[in-house]
């Protein structure tokens, strides 16, 4: 690896690798050579690239990568919960809201885990949650806080799809966010019935109720919103 | 695969093939990232996406397709559900029923004149109800007298929805557009997951809100024979060359990974389903 930092043409920093035919064709051959090798740069590269954070976790929108952290962070967030739900459902659920809510568990750590494997080495850490306003027991602060999550989730990934520049990712998001959209659906209805795609109380999230627009936000945003479930400090370059 | 024969096939033929990929330089980027994150299995469509950069296949008249295919696809469903409403009395029960189907028929109302305005004069002519046949072709007779067959039908369409707008997302990639598209996509995701609650109250017993896995571990959960093509592949639970079941040791079943990811349909695929609803005269 020290060799290979010493190496800028072997670098994916901003310098001008590209710009001779011949070093990018050479460039393409060698990435298409070995996959193995162009990872094993990748992760040198990334540990170049990447700025020294005491404390916290830092995403950096330049690129895939930090899109797809920023969704393992908040795929790591929905997990936390429902695993928690999930474990010991209120008392008033009834028996098709405790196997939902099984369900529904097993869908966010399926998200989470298929991130952590997506990103391998350049996966974020365990973020640290914080669930101390919701009461566990209480049906009802259970069923608001998984809107609040859901929704939450489909406009984060309404407002960070624009940012994927690679297809199979694209994709992968936007088979992701539309089993979050049903998610939030069910539980809306859980609450109150009918509310499954109620626009109006999502304009703060970015819904736009003339155009029939669900709610859309940028990462900034969503991670502000919510800040007060995560105990890891979140730091955000690039967006 | 041998990227590096296939580079030099295509330089034979097209000198300028590094040349028209090096404008875009993101697109080589982007490549060394596939490179660095997904497996040898998933390396052609990497290098799909690579090609499709160099050829601009993402034109604004591409963009411009995807729109007026989404606009057909949104005439489909309101009209769908505007003629429940107003010329099929009694269809669907006064209260909680009427009023989600007069939600989803609204946006769906919206998404018309959200695509017809931004499309302008590229429009596609408008399709009225009279273009449709919501029976496809006599599969569906009762579409408008017995209630659960709407539902199932509804059902099909949402579920397509979904699918559809998925299935165009890469054409749309980078562009503003696409977190438009998204965000209608996630709303006939929602139209669906009601629908299908809906449907699992009048007949459908144990339909989940997300496409499971059917009986014996077909794609088709609904157990409607007739609309197996709007679920093709829904049993799917390898991403992006990434195995979900029991992904990494986790107790993730393979019901769970079908669940979790809805899986694209591609044009073709919502073109045929489309045309089953489409007369003679006015299919894709």
């Amino acid at each position: 690896m020290e060799n290979l930092k010493a190496n800028p043409k072997t670098s994916t920093t901003d310098t001008d690798i590209f710009d001779a035919r011949l070093q990018r064709r050479a460039f393409l051959q060698y990435a298409g050579a070995s996959a193995a090798v162009v990872a094993m740069v990748a992760a040198g590269c990334k540990k170049d690239r990447s700025p020294i954070v005491s404390t916290g976790t830092t995403l950096d929108f330049k690129n895939d990568i930090g899109v797809l952290n920023y969704a393992y962070a908040l795929e790591q967030l929905e997990a936390a919960f429902y695993i928690k739900v999930a474990s010991a459902p209120p008392a008033s659920f009834t028996q098709a809201q405790k196997n939902y809510f099984q369900d529904v568990q097993y869908h966010e750590i399926a998200h989470r885990e298929f991130f952590k494997k997506v990103l391998g080495t350049a996966a974020i850490g365990n973020l640290e949650v914080d669930f101390s306003s919701i009461n566990f027991n209480d049906g009802a602060s259970v069923l608001a806080a998984a809107k609040t999550f859901e929704d939450l989730g489909v406009a984060a990934y309404n407002g960070v799809g624009v940012r994927l520049t690679t297809d199979a990712y694209l994709v992968a998001a936007g088979q992701i966010v539309s089993v979050e959209a049903r998610h939030a659906a069910w539980v809306r209805d859980q609450i109150s019935n009918g509310s499954f795609a109620d626009l109006s109380s999502l304009t703060s999230l970015g819904a736009n109720v003339s155009g029939g627009l669900d709610a859309a936000l940028t990462p900034d945003k969503v991670l502000t919103a919510a800040s007060k479930y995560i105990k890891t400090k979140i730091n955000i370059i690039n967006l | 695969m041998n990227i590096l024969n296939i580079l030099d096939e295509i330089e034979k033929v097209d000198g300028e093939i590094y040349e028209r990929i090096n404008p875009r330089r993101k697109a080589m980027k982007d490549f060394f990232q596939i490179g660095k994150k997904i497996s040898l299995a998933a390396m052609p469509l990497a290098l799909g996406s690579l090609f499709n950069k160099a050829y601009g296949q993402s034109t604004p008249t591409a963009v411009n397709e995807v729109l007026n295919f989404a606009l057909t696809l949104e005439y489909l469903e309101y009209h769908f559900y505007n003629h429940a409403l107003v010329a099929a009395p009694g269809l669907i029960p006064a209260g909680a029923p009427t009023a989600a189907i007069t939600t989803i028929r609204d946006h769906e109302k919206a998404h018309v004149d959200l695509l017809k305005g931004a499309l302008g004069t590229a429009a596609r002519t408008p399709l009225d109800y009279a273009n449709f046949d919501f029976t496809a072709g006599g599969t569906f007779n009762a579409v408008y007298s017995d209630y659960p067959t709407f539902l199932k039908v509804a059902t099909a369409f949402e579920d397509t929805g979904v699918r559809a707008y998925k299935g165009q997302a890469p054409v749309l990639k980078g562009n503003a557009v696409l977190t438009t598209a998204l965000q209608i996509h996630s709303v006939e995701a929602r139209h669906a997951s009601h629908i299908r609650q809906m449907l699992a109250a009048n007949g459908a017993a144990g339909l989940k809100p997300w496409i499971s896995l059917g009986t014996g571990g077909v794609s088709n959960d609904t157990g409607i024979a007739a609309v197996d093509p709007v679920y093709a592949r829904e049993n799917t639970t390898l991403q992006a060359g990434v195995e979900i079941t029991a992904i990494n040791g986790t107790a993730v079943t393979k019901a769970a990974a079908a669940e979790s990811f809805d899986e694209f349909l591609t044009k073709a695929e919502v073109v045929t389903i489309a045309n089953l609803f489409l007369k003679t005269g006015f299919k894709l």
